[in-house]
């Protein structure tokens, strides 16, 4: 693809049952009701000189450039607010317009900076297009008059500078930030000649304002004055490629903007289903660990980790990894052998990973890093539904009334769903919060919940039982819908454990230490506010009883009824870009491709003939089982695709005694990262901007990922392994991703209709494609559920058995911020370090006060697994006895004090709930500092800098 | 540092348990529960060393679960040829 701007119609598409016919310029064109002139123009292929309308902003009528004639109307109307009307003869080209459009363009020139030649917008900017487009050629005014030449660029942004010299006023950047991000850091200031843009209030900068850096304000921008650095230092792009970001679940699609083999910008794609045109901050700039330095890009392998590393060709890391996993499984039986799947990587990479362990190794020890995060949601939903998936599209927030966000953190996690479940929520749907802190969310410009219930963290199942026990218990269940579609014996099991008094708020209050008035307050509201969406993330699965909260979830949507249509559901917000997809593919130990079992006959027998080779009928190893194994000498191998167990598993002295136990660690990533101090072999990794394949986001959407540059390392990862298949081997020949998936489209009924010639076509696919829904499936559950009839749980509250007592008096809970991605091997290897250079633990100022700290002062935190140290801030965001820290940095290793507990049915760890105690400190642990010591011996490679002279 | 200890397993088994109690047939709930997710050598461990820290649902399906299987290899079966007995 060349280079050409996204085409811009103008003003936003229209949804209308009403079509208008109208002519213009004598070409005649039907659009929905309601839809402006300018865009019909637009859809005719005419175009009507604009500066202050773009299609992602609602029209806003400033700049008067857009003039139009219409037979029978006085006047020259500004087409981006004129709606079409029935018969509507349009005139956009007559000689009067181009004359007041030229006298318009002028006032804009004269004020504007001529220096294009030199500007780095060159070629690319819509001002002197429209400028060109008007045939405006000389400036009556002169330019010594008055203007904004001489002000000052604000540089403070690492990824974009504003030069206000070139601002033309026209609001798309205000209106951007207020519209598309929901931030509102923007604000014109001043009147008239005065006005100008400015991020918060004197003396802010980009930098110092609320602004979240996501970009929005940048690609609003008809002019240079907001523009991406990387344009000014590498130039123009020359051609762009549709591709999916690699970070969250969101699942946002670009237009990767590449000059030769280097990308200039990331500009979100206006077409992309899952984030109609909007970005964050990590998609569109987070981009530059790609080329960061600190790239392995040469294979590496050694006898034990306390020798340095030996570059090697890749035949000799494959061959000496290939002669490894013989030996071992000689020596130790084929279970000694298992690997884990990546939700980072695509689904092509994971398919071909759990089946080089399933048919190569032959074992089904294979897991996946969603084992850590969702395997709750694949569990509980499963069984209450029949489908481990989400129920709906990002589109249905649209007709959501109310919203109800639990254990979720949307504006830091999950940016752009969040961005758009904000402008849902300031056209005045309600919304609940659950959570033991005050996000974003619950009180941001223009939005207030209207309840936000601050549980103890662990009370998760306790806090939705009663909520159940207020909806059943006044009648507002939705009796209809379950008599019809859910099993109503289970139902009536299930109502009358909920209506037990033991389940009422008023009983539970204490354990929750909400207020029982304000959780009756939020069921109420919930059962009778109309359209009921349901959002969570991790702070639900990673529990003791995480599967139990999915299902007391499920339980909660199908009471009241909210559930198989447009505005309800329940959505899993997915953490990484790919963990619906790597669960998809049978990375699990018990199942093979689409969540089936790996004891049912008739799914093995389809595998095995495919795949030739017998599939072991008894469930594999899960994640902490194999450390466990490990430590017991049993399991002696591991092949880990893109993951960084040891820095982001629980317990990591655990991992760390699992890893050590273990003859071959075979770590296939980006970067030495924390695993690779215990791996014997390195092979490196390519990144998603180097290879072909596909994701799977939070709405069971199936992205293309495009090759937008060659590897780095030579190969793409799904060669990798093939080449690692065929070592030990196995006869794979594919020469493209879009072979695996049409093998993964033969084995699994889900991803029947998917294939790569539809998703060229189409741009994603949701699953189920089958012959039932040829073109997806974006709302499950609509006439019935897939398991047949809706299945109520009874989920009983079952207290963690981590506890708080005198030694460790608090609770920690952690989770991530905006700027940082998990365990942070890329976003630490960017610019957004400048948000977030470390961890730090958020306190309650009484908690504080009692052990004498202030914000800054380093502490120690300590559980019963071990302790690290960090710096405090002290907030109210957090409730008094509750503690928060994020998990981005490796020299806090926040998981050094998370415990070995974890969820009943899956085990996920227990991540969100640790009782720790926290003192005053001077500085890192003696932990901390033999570990820093032991990572820097473990990196040292043979023959280069990196290794320390003797 | 603990490995997979009958100890361990023990625990989880209870675990499991306790979260199924109101299940129709709880007994039958948890030992096909631990069926479809344990490897065979996990359950052959806790049945050789667990069961007395068992609560009494989880041991009556781990006693459920050892009634239905063929009697657990005596060595590490590490013969490929026995196809799918151990996943140790
Ligand atoms: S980058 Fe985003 S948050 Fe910052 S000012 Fe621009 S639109 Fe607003
Ligand atoms: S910075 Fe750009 S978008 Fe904002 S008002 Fe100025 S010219 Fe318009
Ligand atoms: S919201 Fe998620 S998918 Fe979208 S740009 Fe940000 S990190 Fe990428
Ligand atoms: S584009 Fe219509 S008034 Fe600016």
């Amino acid at each position: 693809m060349g280079y050409e701007r996204q085409a811009d119609f103008g003003t936003p598409e229209v949804r209308s049952d009403t079509q208008v016919t109208c002519s213009i310029d004598g070409r005649e064109v039907t659009v929905p009701a309601g839809t402006t002139v300018m865009r019909a123009a637009a859809l005719t292929g005419g175009s009507i000189p604009k500066l202050c309308a773009t299609d992602n902003l609602k029209q806003f009528g400033s700049c008067r450039l857009c003039l139009v004639e219409i037979d029978g109307m006085r006047g020259t109307p500004a087409s981006c607010t004129t709606p079409v009307a029935e018969g509507m003869q349009v005139h956009t080209q007559t000689p009067k317009l181009q004359k007041l459009r030229k006298g318009v363009m002028e006032l804009y020139i004269s004020d504007h900076p001529l220096d294009c030649l030199t500007c780095s917008a060159n070629n690319d900017c819509e001002l002197q297009d429209q400028a060109a487009a008007v045939g405006l050629r000389d400036v009556r005014y002169g330019y010594e008059g008055e203007n904004h030449l001489g002000e000052m660029p604000d540089i403070s942004n690492p990824y974009f500078d504003f030069d206000p010299s070139k601002c033309i006023v026209c609001s798309r950047c205000v209106r951007a930030c207020d519209e598309v991000q929901g931030t509102l850091a923007l604000t014109i200031d001043g009147r008239g000649f005065d006005s100008k843009v400015s991020a918060g209030l004197t003396p802010d900068s980009f930098l110092s304002s609320e602004c979240v850096s996501c970009g929005a304000c940048v690609q609003a921008c008809p002019t240079a004055t907001l523009q991406e650095k990387a344009v000014k230092e590498i130039g123009k792009p020359e051609r762009a490629v549709i591709t999916t970001c690699a970070y969250c679940g969101v699942g946002c699609t670009f237009r990767a903007e590449m000059r030769g083999e280097q990308v200039v910008r990331m500009v979100p794609w206006k077409d992309g289903k899952a984030n109609r045109g909007h970005s964050c901050v990590k998609g569109r700039f987070a981009w530059g660990y790609a080329q960061h330095q600190e790239r392995v890009l040469s294979p590496m392998i050694r006898e034990s980790i306390d020798q340095p590393w030996r570059e090697v060709s890749w035949e000799e890391a494959l061959s000496y990894t290939a002669r490894e996993i013989n030996r071992i499984r000689d020596k130790y039986g084929r279970n000694a052998l298992g690997g884990i799947v990546s939700s980072r990587c695509t689904n092509e990479e994971g398919f071909l990973v759990q089946k080089l362990i399933r048919a190569g190794f032959g074992t089904n020890n294979v897991d996946t890093c969603a084992r850590v995060c969702h395997s709750p949601t694949g569990y509980g939903l499963k069984t209450t539904f029949g489908t481990s998936a989400g129920t709906q599209d990002f589109d249905s927030v649209e007709d959501s009334d109310v919203m109800l966000v639990i254990g979720a953190n949307p504006t830091d996690g999950h940016p752009v769903f969040a961005s758009r479940m904000k402008r849902r929520l300031r056209k005045g749907a309600k919304l609940i919060v659950i959570d033991p802190r005050r996000t974003d969310l619950v009180r941001s410009p223009h939005i207030e919940a209207d309840f936000h219930l601050p549980l103890r963290p662990g009370t998760n199942v306790a806090i939705l039982t009663a909520l159940a026990h207020v909806i059943v218990t006044e009648g507002l269940a939705d009796e209809a819908f379950i008599r019809e579609r859910c099993d109503w014996d289970e139902y009536q099991h299930w109502a009358e454990f909920v209506s037990a008094e033991r389940n009422s708020p008023e009983f539970l209050s204490p354990v929750i230490g909400v207020d029982a008035e304000a959780i009756c307050g939020a069921a109420r509201l919930f059962a009778t506010g109309g359209n009921g969406a349901i959002y969570y993330g991790l702070g639900v699965t990673e529990h003791s009883q995480g599967s139990s909260t999915v299902m007391a979830i499920a339980n909660l949507a199908m009471v009241t009824g909210n559930i198989g249509r447009r505005g309800v559901g329940v959505n899993p917000l997915r953490g990484q870009n790919n963990v619906q997809g790597a669960c998809d593919m049978g990375s699990f130990p018990h199942e093979l491709s689409g969540y089936r079992h790996v004891s049912d006959a008739a799914t093995r027998a389809l595998f095995e003939a495919e795949w030739g080779v017998p599939i072991d009928p008894e469930p594999g190893l899960r994640i902490p089982n194999m450390l466990d194994a490990a430590t017991d000498g049993e399991f002696k191998a591991i092949y880990i695709q893109g993951e960084d167990i040891l820095q982001s598993d629980p317990d990591t002295k655990h991992v760390m005694a699992g890893l050590a136990a273990m003859e071959c660690v075979i770590v296939h990533d980006l970067f030495l990262n924390e695993t690779a101090n215990y791996a014997h072999v390195f092979l490196p990794g390519s990144t998603f901007l180097e290879k072909n394949g596909t994701f799977t986001n939070a709405e069971r959407r199936i992205q293309p990922v495009r090759k937008v540059m060659e590897p780095l390392n030579g190969y793409e990862d799904w060669e990798v392994t093939q080449e690692l298949a065929r070592a030990v081997g196995l006869d794979w020949n594919y020469t493209h991703p879009s072979e695996i998936m049409d093998e993964i489209a033969r084995l699994t009924p889900t991803f029947a209709g998917v294939n790569y010639k539809r998703l060229d076509a189409e741009g994603s696919l949701q699953w189920p494609v089958t012959d039932a829904a040829p073109d997806g499936s974006p709302i499950m559950h609509i006439d019935g559920f897939v398991r047949g009839k809706g299945k109520f749980v009874v989920t009983d509250y079952v207290p963690t058995d981590e506890r708080t007592g005198p030694r460790f008096p608090l609770l920690l809970t952690t989770g991530r911020i905006l700027s940082q991605y998990n365990v942070g091997a890329q976003t630490r290897r960017t610019a957004n370090v400048i948000w977030h250079e470390e961890d730090l633990l958020e306190i309650h100022p009484t908690d504080a006060e009692n052990r004498g700290l202030k914000s800054g002062d380093w502490v120690k935190l300590a559980s019963r697994s071990g302790e690290t140290t960090l710096r405090a801030t002290v907030t109210d965001r957090v409730a008094p006895g509750v503690v928060y820290t994020t998990f981005h940095h490796p020299a806090t290793q926040a998981n050094v004090v998370t415990t070995d507990y974890s969820d009943w049915a899956t085990n996920c760890p227990e991540y969100k709930v640790t009782a720790v105690q926290i003192t005053p400190s001077n500085g890192p642990t003696e932990w901390q500092e033999d570990y820093e010591a032991q990572a820097t011996r473990s990196r040292r490679i043979a023959g280069t800098a990196m290794e320390p002279a003797e | 540092m603990s490995g997979q200890t009958a100890e361990k397993l023990a625990y989880m088994a209870n675990q499991i348990a306790r979260n199924m109690v109101h299940d129709e047939a709880p007994v039958a709930s948890v030992a096909d529960h631990i069926v479809a997710f344990w490897t065979p050598r996990m359950i052959d461990q806790l049945l050789a060393d667990g069961v007395t820290a068992l609560e009494p649902v989880a041991a009556e399906a781990m006693a459920r679960i050892a009634a239905g299987r063929i009697p657990p290899p005596q060595t590490r079966a590490t013969d490929p040829a026995v196809h799918g007995s151990d996943a140790g």
